[in-house]
């Protein structure tokens, strides 16, 4: 176990700093900001609305539709080709997935709501970002939901557990990187998004969760008070 | 289109007033910030009331075209991310967005703004490629005019990145900016009925006659025009047209840093 | 059953997943959900204590039809049969020939003589299916087709806030502008004067009372600025 230090000098259970903002997209029915680091996801909602193609239309409930997006210049290094990717379609899935557990859409059969999430500056971190500045849209939005999502990732560099990891610990060549993203719903102590890149033993692993659970539950505590803060008397 | 709309906008200009109480000439209040993405090698966010567009510029390298072998090239790329609007839907881009990328890329290219020649490293070898992406955050009404300042301003506020033989490093970034000639600036100018109004909102370019976006330089000199719309134009409209063109042309250029 | 516990105050902002009440003393309602003893926020909004019924007047939100209201809808198509039409919702409606008017409409004939395509109407739902179709009528009082005038969107969850307590707050507007506003369940709003300089007068007070909904005493601060704004002119 050879990292002792963190590449920037955090503590191996702390967060990158945070901004979150909600209302930024006035077009939107319902919008958010969430940066973490130097990650910072963009996500609008729109609908309930009108669902097309057919096929895809639920009569019982409305259907969930997220896109995840890079915008040209997030990358870290080379431009992103604009347009989907098969990497953009899977986040787009499990950003779904991460999402669905809390939402409800029973009043809205035949309808489609759909969530678009849009990386303007990566730098590790980004499905977990989008995934917390979707969360905040939707309640912004006026979605009815069970709770509010905390997603971050968690993980190991070369044998110590660490919770958010950045870039340059994701691309650590000098020991073993595994990366976990993950998402937490509080109210149900349910994890909603679980992935794994890399090598990491199972207690390791275990640890890595309950540092997220935490971690999460500090995320939400964030967006609650940037919904909140839409409600401050004005000037 | 909506003929109850356009009689209805057409009888506030009548009585010289805009949909959202503005002038016919006057713009919404503009903000521009440089270098907003740090992933980008240069980068701007303006805003024109509601409407916001993020322009980033990002540095390649490769062989340049064989009837110019001693010039770098540049390419300007809009994705009108649905994202932005209601109106816009997810895929390639359509001809909206391929219009606004190349009339936005023609005022620059065209100006002379950059000379290509300085962009070449090797000869017939290896030259840069500047990519600049136009991405609105929200849009809410000339895009044209936004997009154009956004792309000026993201290209005069970037900086090479070092060059290791062919490999770039994108982490470190040389003090070095793109050498810019000229600094060309947009302005679309709309016609509904009788009235010529600058920066239109959603409902004014819904019930649009026709539009001119004309890029100018500093002195005045027309480097670009674009006509837009269905119905066509005398020589008297387009002249009164590019006037009020070179006129705001002045006023924005106060906010290309 | 033993004494709950209230943990927010009345007209507290609040958001999904937020402890409201502990205690199966306290009764769930609109924008609540049980889980256990507690009774939790499912929207984000003001939460409302009603003796011992806790529920969230939610601050946003797409309009869900809803049987009886009156909205302003606008024509999108005609077909054979009457026409559909726009409700800004996730759902389509439907004015059929017979409840378009009292008149006697000749099968075949031109239809746009009634609504036109881009037509607006004030219009009632009179049905909504379980699929959330949407039957409308335009037979009723204050029932009609749309002339001149503009048409603006706000949040529909503030229509009450902009119609004010027996249209108090509607009418206050109405006095200062002179302008004729009908305000939709459906958060669309016809707002036609006798210059534009009222319409856009009235177009920016209810904008604002949209963005300050919340705030305490916004039927003053609304009155000032309908005075102040009224005396520049």
């Amino acid at each position: 176990m050879a990292y002792k230090k963190r590449l920037d000098g955090r503590k191996f259970d702390e967060l990158r700093p945070i901004t979150a903002e909600v209302g930024v997209i006035p077009n939107a029915i319902g919008s958010a900001y969430f940066k973490i680091g130097k990650t910072g996801a963009y996500a609008a909602v729109y609908g309930p609305r009108d669902l097309y193609p057919r096929f895809l239309k639920n009569p019982k409930r409305g259907v969930l539709r997220c896109n995840y997006n890079m915008m040209p210049f997030s990358g870290a290094g080379d431009r992103v080709r604009p347009g989907t990717s098969r990497r953009s379609k899977e986040i787009s899935l499990v950003t779904n997935q991460a999402l669905l557990p809390v939402v409800n859409l029973d009043d809205f059969p035949n309808s489609v709501v759909d969530v678009f999430v849009e990386l303007n500056e990566t730098d590790a971190g980004s499905r977990c970002a989008g995934i917390c500045a979707a969360s905040m849209a939707l309640a912004d939005a006026g979605i009815e939901m069970k709770d509010l999502v905390g997603a971050i990732s968690i993980g190991i560099v070369d044998g110590q557990v660490v919770l958010d990891l950045d870039y340059q610990e994701e691309a650590y060549k000098d020991g073993h990187v595994a990366d976990v993203p993950m998402a937490y719903i509080p109210s149900m102590d349910k994890i909603s998004l679980l992935q794994c890149d890399g090598r990491i033993k199972k207690d390791d692993l275990l640890k890595g969760l309950e540092m997220g659970k935490k971690a999460a539950k500090q995320l939400i505590e964030i967006q609650k008070k940037a919904l909140k803060a839409k409600f401050e008397v004005p000037k | 289109m909506n003929k109850g709309k356009r009689d209805h906008v057409i009888h506030y200009l009548n009585n010289n007033i805009r949909y959202d109480g503005r002038k016919k000439e006057e713009y919404r209040e503009i903000s521009v910030e440089t270098g907003v993405i740090r992933t980008a090698e240069g980068s701007a966010r303006v805003k024109f009331g509601e409407t916001e567009v993020i322009a980033g510029v990002k540095f390649e390298v490769g062989k340049p075209y064989p009837d110019s072998p001693d010039a770098g090239t540049m390419m300007v790329n809009a994705e009108l991310i649905p994202m932005s609007s209601p109106d816009f839907e997810s895929g390639p881009p359509g001809i909206v967005a391929i219009e606004l990328a190349r009339v936005v890329d023609r005022g620059i290219r065209e100006s002379g703004a950059i000379d290509f020649k300085k962009l070449c490293i090797k000869h017939g070898e290896l030259v840069w490629t500047i990519i600049v992406d136009i991405v609105p955050v929200n849009a809410f009404g000339n895009l044209f005019d936004v997009a154009s300042l956004a792309v000026m301003s993201a290209i005069k506020n970037a900086k090479f990145p070092e060059l290791d033989g062919e490999k770039i490093d994108y982490k470190k970034l040389t003090k070095n900016s793109i050498p810019m000639e000229e600094e060309p600036i947009s302005v679309t100018v709309l016609k509904i009925g009788d009235h010529l109004i600058v920066d239109p909102i959603p409902d004014e370019e819904k019930v649009l006659d026709a539009r001119l976006t004309v890029a100018t330089l500093k002195d005045e000199t027309i480097v670009a025009m674009q006509k837009g719309g269905e119905l066509s134009l005398s020589t008297e409209d387009i002249k009164s047209m590019i006037e009020i063109s070179i006129k705001k042309a002045k006023e924005i250029r106060k906010f290309l840093k | 059953m033993e004494k709950g516990k209230l943990l927010i105050k009345d007209k507290e902002v609040v958001v999904p997943g937020e402890v409201l009440a502990q205690g199966m003393s306290y009764l769930p309602s609109q924008g609540t959900y049980r889980k256990g003893n507690d009774v939790i926020a499912s929207k984000l909004g003001l939460a409302r204590v009603e003796g011992n019924v806790v529920k969230i007047i939610p601050v946003s939100g797409r309009y869900l039809p809803k049987k009886g209201d009156v909205i302003i809808a606008k024509v999108t198509d005609i077909n054979i049969a009457g026409w559909t039409v726009d409700t800004n919702s996730a759902y389509r409606a439907m004015l059929s020939m017979k409840d378009a008017t009292s008149d006697f409409i000749r099968r075949g004939s031109d239809l746009t003589r009634y609504f036109d395509i881009d037509d607006y109407m004030v219009t009632k739902i009179f049905n909504v299916t379980s699929q959330n179709l949407v039957d409308l009528t335009m037979k009723g009082p204050g029932l009609k087709k749309l002339e001149g005038g503009r048409i603006m969107t706000v949040s529909p969850s503030k229509v009450p806030r902009i119609i004010g307590k027996q249209g108090s707050m509607v009418s206050m507007i109405k006095q200062a502008t002179s302008c004729n506003i009908i305000v939709g369940q459906n958060g669309v709003v016809f707002v036609k004067g006798i210059n534009p300089e009222d319409e856009i007068l009235t177009v920016k007070t209810i904008k604002k009372i949209e963005e300050e909904s919340h705030v305490a005493g916004l039927t003053d601060k609304i009155k000032e600025f309908l005075d102040k704004k009224s005396k520049k002119r």
